[in-house]
């Protein structure tokens, strides 16, 4: 089994956290994971800050400027996989991002250092299946090829997504940008049973999901919570001492995933 | 010049079935935006093959738009620069007046093809990006001669800069919304009005300026533009009985370029050069050429040359023109560059300003300082081509919007 299908297999949904790598600076984000690790994160979506991040709303926008103004190179996203990788051998990273980045200076080559660096899967937020040669590379290398599905994908075109889809698969539950508005419970629901009866894959659900409560209402349908803008958001306001107030927030989501299971087994 | 030999059949049948000008082009786009992409391109093979989308397209070009455009030969500009060459060169000068066009420039043919396909697929809302307000506006245009709501987004700097063109805009009854992400500027004003139109797929259309983004944009921005190609190749059909030697035009995203060269594609003889901004110098890293100082990438729905670092940050891009100061090139140009069916040459703002002016002075025309880029590269040519040679640049548009910038180029205060 691969890192990422363990953290699926436990029963439990679980949390799928979001940071931007290099923010605030290249050398307070180890911490920042950890923090993650410690509050009871179950997956990390490392974000690759880009210039021009077109799917991303405020929160994430800012943290990619923040952290390319802090000179963060893909070197550097890279040896904070590496260096992660080795704190904990067992944890499942994915890298997230944007193609223009993550396909330099070839897709087989970053792919390679990707491996290299322990990094479990990709999401290539602006790769849609009619791309696919793009990411052969990370299939090659061993790596997840983590597929979007939102509502606008029906079911006509659910086939393609799924195709060549890997790890888990990540549904936006809103036509939208990162950080806006939650959708309706009853239409996450919805999605995800369809989705789940075209796929074994794990479904995650993310996009506006921020408080505990909201977290735990989709744990009891999704067999992942993403959580990014939030987590962003603290990282904005606290810096480099984010680590904190981070792994508390994560906690917080955490008991309340574990509490709203409990009540539906 | 690369022979015609070696070139492809027909160099006009690209892009392929998934959008590919070679390696170039491509759907680049978020997975919630593609289902819209698709049925985009499937509505824009209905509307080609729809006898009746084309006669409103063409009604309206002829009665809304004022075409055809006029065929112009710059006499005195012609004889300007034979006066400079060696005897016997010096080639004859026509200019394709797209300047004459409503609105100002080559910008509204696209625009009028765009909102009749988001008639025709039942939106009702129209977006766009502007730079410095010369598509916002053309957008703003068609918008409210068809009565739709319009949102145009514009950089922050942008809308400080072009004040003019934000009150056009907002007279024609759009809301002009001013983008403060990332650097403020044209390219920012692209994210954004993709991030509006993934959050609105249901009712929006967007109205993209050029011949980029992702598949069919460029196919269909280009089809609509062609049809300043078309019209210059009947014009000096009739005028010469020949096709000319060398077609010139100014490329920033390269709409007003491709949409001249693309007839004459598979006319072996005739010779093209479109014209990159180099800003202060390529050398001096603040220019717009992305084809001489860039490399390939993928922004904004496609794969294309971009101005960026080695980890694929996008660059700033500098022109004294604003609409070529876009950090990349539509793919097809991508395509002809490297394919050699087309020269890419750059000129800097010192060498646009001085044609701007000499323009002015010759012909009596005020040119648009994207135009002043392809009138610059003239007096290199005419060094080496003989005098019964016949060259068609492409005066994309007027210049009235640039007075201001150009008299602070000058020093001048008005």
């Amino acid at each position: 089994m691969t890192r990422l299908s363990v953290a699926f297999s436990s029963g439990r949904a679980a949390l799928v956290t979001f940071v931007t790598a290099g923010d605030p600076t290249p050398d307070a984000t180890g911490a920042i994971l950890d923090a993650l690790v410690a509050g009871g994160a179950d997956v990390i979506e490392l974000g690759m800050p880009f210039t021009d991040p077109m799917a991303d709303g405020p929160a994430i926008q800012a943290a990619n400027l923040r952290s390319l103004a802090a000179g963060t190179k893909t070197r550097d996203v890279l040896a904070i996989a590496a260096s992660f990788r080795q704190r904990h051998p067992d944890f499942p990273l994915v890298l997230m991002g944007y193609a223009n980045t993550m396909t330099r200076p070839t897709p087989g080559e970053f792919a390679a250092k990707a491996a290299e660096a322990g990094v479990d899967g990709v999401i290539i937020v602006d790769i849609p299946p009619e791309e696919t040669d793009e990411v052969e590379a990370f299939r090659n290398a061993g790596i997840d090829v983590i597929r979007l599905a939102t509502p606008t994908t029906d079911a006509a075109r659910l086939p393609a997504v799924l195709n060549g889809a890997s790890g888990f698969l990540y549904y936006v539950s809103v036509a939208g940008i990162t950080g806006m508005q939650q959708a309706a419970q009853t239409t996450i629901e919805e999605a995800v049973a369809k989705l789940k009866a075209a796929t074994d894959l794990p479904v995650a659900v993310g996009f506006g999901i921020r408080t505990p409560q909201q977290a735990a209402d989709v744990a009891k349908t999704a067999d992942g919570v993403v959580v990014g803008s939030a987590i962003v958001d603290l990282v904005a306001e606290h810096g480099a001492d984010a680590a904190e107030p981070v792994r508390a927030y994560i906690e917080s989501l955490k008991s309340a995933m574990m509490a709203a299971r409990k009540e539906t087994v | 010049m690369t022979e015609a030999s070696t070139l492809p059949n027909s160099l006009r049948s690209y892009p392929d079935a998934r959008g590919h000008f070679g390696q170039f082009g491509g759907r680049f786009v978020a997975e919630t935006l593609m289902p819209l992409i698709l049925d985009l391109e499937r509505e824009y093979r209905a509307a080609k093959a729809d006898p009746a989308f084309q006669a409103e397209f063409d009604d309206l070009l002829e009665h809304f738009v004022g075409r055809p455009s006029p065929l112009y030969y710059a006499e005195r500009l012609t004889e300007h620069l034979r006066a400079q060459a060696p005897a016997g060169k010096g080639p004859k000068i026509y200019f394709k007046r797209e300047e004459l066009n409503h609105t100002g420039a080559h910008k509204i043919n696209n625009c009028i093809g765009q909102i009749l396909l988001a008639r025709r697929m039942g939106k009702t809302r129209i977006i766009a990006e502007t730079g410095a307000g010369q598509h916002g506006v053309a957008t703003a245009t068609v918008a409210a001669r068809f009565g739709l709501p319009c949102t145009i987004f514009m950089g922050a700097t942008d809308v400080e800069r072009q004040k003019p063109n934000v009150f056009r805009m907002k007279l024609l009854g759009a809301e002009v919304q001013p983008v403060t992400s990332g650097a403020q500027t044209l390219k920012d004003a692209m994210n954004e009005a993709l991030r509006d139109w993934v959050a609105n797929v249901h009712d929006t259309f967007y109205i993209i300026g050029t011949a980029a983004g992702p598949h069919p944009y460029p196919e269909l921005v280009r089809d609509f533009q062609s049809v300043i190609g078309k019209e210059a190749r009947e014009q000096i059909l009739k005028r010469e009985g020949r096709l000319p030697d060398l077609l010139v035009a100014a490329v920033g995203g390269g709409s007003n370029a491709i949409g001249l060269f693309h007839p004459f594609l598979d006319d072996p003889d005739v010779k093209m050069l479109g014209i990159e901004a180099a800003g202060h110098g390529i050398e001096t890293g603040k220019h717009a050429a992305s084809l001489m100082g860039g490399s390939p990438g993928i922004l904004h729905g496609n794969r294309t040359y971009l101005l960026q670092d080695e980890d694929g940050q996008i660059t700033e891009a500098h022109s004294i023109s604003a609409g070529l100061d876009y950090p990349g090139i539509g793919p097809e140009h991508s395509w002809l560059h490297e394919s050699g069916r087309v020269d890419y040459v750059p000129i800097t703002d010192t060498q646009a300003l001085e044609a701007f002016q000499l323009c002015c002075k010759l012909e009596g025309i005020i040119p648009a300082l994207e135009s002043s880029h392809a009138l610059a590269a003239l007096p290199d040519k005419c060094m080496e081509m003989n005098e019964d040679q016949i060259v068609v640049v492409n005066l994309s548009g007027r210049g009235d919007k640039d007075i201001f910038t150009v008299a602070e180029a000058l020093g001048v205060e008005i």
